[in-house]
């Protein structure tokens, strides 16, 4: 015990140079993202919306990464189980529940595309859509564009390993490399694509291939949120020095089915996900802050509290909130004739 | 103004609007030093420098999507394809990214890309050096297509491609490269994308087609307005998609009697779309069946000189249909 009241704690976050307030921002969203995924669940149970996709077991990473970013002026290329990263970014609650009632109001796409594709040019969340992994080239484009420009910033990407197998994984991280371009590459490695194992999946590391691109490849435990953040950090220094990308691995377990239309238990067992449960990196986090005496459960019971509170009003205001009239079907497939003539 | 090829052409229209606007950029395969593989962008570099003329890895998916990246954020990247052939890697990106990216954003992005691809046959290219793609991708909306014929035309729908806030598909045909010469205002213009052109008046049958086999087609209406009085009226489609619509049924009605020509096979082809226009919109003022002219449906052109010639259209080819059709 120290004179705090806590057992064998040691500081790992100042060193990195993270306030005890920043830490505790970082673990109220992944627990933000966490509770808005399992509610989701429940609100396509219940028939409030048609499908949900999880990241249940990724927000630890995802904000971690986040965090270790210049949030006002790096571009994210998420792929859809990055609930933690965009809310992150900046996104609200409220935003991405209009996205899961498929509302007009909508940031990501005005009720057109599924949930989990996110996009908001104010945020510097760049499009994405279904097909994986297409967004690491466009990653690349954007880091070029800013190279050519001069300006100051990373793009940061993320994508699966089963999507890691994709050709434009691979053209896009050669393009990177090529050109030495601020490009910051993150594998969410969740060990399952869809129904298939890692093991069908890759027969090496995924973070190993970046020798063959000429820039460094780390492998991470995704739960532990500092070291993501230290990893993510350097990577980031690197690419603002001009050193190039950095493809990085971060290891963690999807605990949740692939998505609501999806049952795990037909190709994993409950054991198994139990076990990983144990790994959880939100909660690992958790025990973390509180080992420190700088959080403690009754905290923990306001800030949950206080998070339902908040996904409360997203539902009642996404739920209320008007569909896209249908003939709006029609429009934005090409620019406006006014504002072609800008 | 200057007489010069459809090449130069091509070469200017990027040259102005790099000098004019520092956010148009060239990728592609040996674009920089040796400026193409058709000369297209020879001299380019040494003007622009490497990172605006950049050799890329020769990895087409890449070219499209690192552009599509680029022009998310503000540039105006012209992504060359080599030949249309080697373009299909990169259509996922075109279609599935670049095509959807304003719809699916709710108009938040959009992506102002130019993707130039040279088609056709006729000079020994075998299978992989000689196809027209434009059939895969049209019918996709979101792109815009383009496929100029003359010099004229290829430079300045060109530079409406670069201007254009949307995707644009530039497809240049590499057999009029050094065979189409005109005159191209060496000032600031362009050709609006959606419009097609009238190449010739004519009363008694109208041809409408697009890029290359327009050559022989005028060819063929000259022999036979001299020797058998048959009068033809032309209508480059200049644009694929969106189609002109009004340009098409007018110059039908005009005739009454429409043949469709082009390079790309026939089943499935931009033909078919216009016919069905026509179908659709003026059926009962034809005076004869609609008749396309149009490449043998096999998946692509052989080399050997005498399979070659006969996949190709000819002047002979187009003025026997056009015959055909005018006696009708």
């Amino acid at each position: 015990m120290n004179d705090k009241g806590t057992v064998n704690a040691v500081n790992n976050h100042e060193p990195l140079g993270l306030s005890d307030g920043q830490v505790i921002d970082m673990y109220r969203c992944m627990l933000q993202a966490r509770k808005f995924d399992e509610r989701n669940l429940l609100l396509q149970r219940a028939g409030k919306i048609n499908f949900h996709v999880s990241g249940v077991g990724q927000e630890a990473a995802q904000v971690a990464a986040a965090f270790a970013l210049d949030r006002q002026k790096d571009y994210f290329l998420p792929y859809y189980r990055d609930y933690g990263l965009v809310l992150a970014a900046g996104m609200t609650l409220r935003e991405l529940m209009l996205s899961a009632f498929a509302k007009a109001e909508d940031p990501n796409s005005g009720g057109r595309q599924m949930p989990g594709h996110f996009g908001s040019k104010r945020l510097r969340i760049v499009t994405g859509s279904s097909p994986v992994t297409t967004q690491v080239p466009h990653a690349v484009g954007v880091a070029l564009a800013a190279k050519m420009r001069k300006q100051e910033l990373v793009t940061f990407v993320t994508f699966g390993e089963g999507s890691s197998n994709q050709g434009d994984f691979h053209e896009g991280c050669n393009f990177a490399g090529v050109h030495k371009l601020p490009v910051i590459l993150m594998c969410e490695n969740n060990q399952y694509a869809i129904s298939v194992p890692i093991h069908k999946q890759l027969s090496g590391r995924v973070s190993d291939r970046a020798l063959g691109y000429g820039f460094p490849g780390i492998r991470v435990d995704g739960n532990d949120v500092l070291e993501v953040y230290r990893v993510v950090k350097e990577a980031r220094e690197r690419a603002i020095r001009g050193e190039g990308p950095t493809l990085i691995e971060a290891m963690m377990y999807r605990l949740s089915p692939h998505s609501t239309s999806d049952n795990d238990l037909a190709y994993r067992t409950q054991d198994e996900v139990d076990e990983n449960w144990k790994k959880d990196g939100v909660a690992r986090f958790k025990q973390y802050l509180i080992d420190l005496g700088i959080w403690d459960e009754a905290k923990d019971v306001d800030l949950i509290a206080q998070l339902n509170l908040e996904i409360k009003e997203a539902i009642e205001y996404a739920d209320n909130a008007p569909f896209p009239k249908p003939e709006d079907t029609l429009l934005h497939v090409y620019a406006d004739r006014e504002e072609e003539a800008n | 103004m200057a007489v010069m090829e459809y090449i130069d052409a091509i070469r200017l229209a990027m040259k102005e609007e790099m000098e004019k606007d520092e956010n148009v950029f060239i990728l592609g395969e040996d674009v920089g030093v040796k400026g193409g593989v058709f000369t297209t962008t020879k001299g380019l570099q040494a003007q622009f420098g490497e990172d605006r003329v950049m050799d890329t890895p020769l990895a087409e998916s890449a070219i499209a999507g690192v552009a599509i990246g680029a022009a998310m954020v503000g540039m105006k990247p012209i992504a060359e394809m080599q030949y249309c052939d080697f373009m299909l890697p990169a259509t996922n990106q075109i279609i599935s990214e670049a095509a959807k990216i304003r719809y699916r954003s709710n108009n938040d992005w959009n992506c102002p890309i130019v993707v130039r691809a040279p088609i056709g046959g006729g000079v020994f290219g075998g299978l992989y050096h000689s196809q027209c793609a434009e059939s895969i991708f049209f019918g996709t909306p979101g792109l815009k297509i383009v496929a100029p014929f003359t010099a004229y035309d290829a430079k300045g729908l060109l530079k409406a491609a670069i201007h254009d806030p949307d995707p644009v598909l530039y497809f240049e045909n590499k057999k009029c490269y050094k065979m189409i010469k005109g005159d191209v205002p060496l000032d600031d213009y362009t050709v609006p994308i959606g419009e097609a052109n009238m190449l010739r008046e004519g009363s008694d049958i109208t041809v409408i087609g697009y890029s290359m086999p327009l050559h022989f087609c005028l060819q063929a209406a000259e022999e036979l307005e001299a020797e058998e009085g048959i009068t033809a009226r032309i209508l480059d489609l200049r644009t694929l998609q969106p189609l002109d619509k009004n340009a098409i049924i007018e110059s039908v009605r005009h005739t009454g009697k429409v043949l469709i020509v082009h390079e790309d096979n026939k089943t499935g082809g931009v033909g078919a779309e216009v016919s069905a226009i026509i179908s659709e919109e003026c059926l009962f003022e034809l005076d004869a069946p609609i008749m396309r002219l149009c490449s043998p449906d096999v998946p692509a052109m052989p080399i050997s000189p005498t399979m070659e010639k006969f996949y190709m259209l000819t002047k002979d080819k187009v003025k026997e249909a056009m015959r055909q059709l005018a006696i009708y």
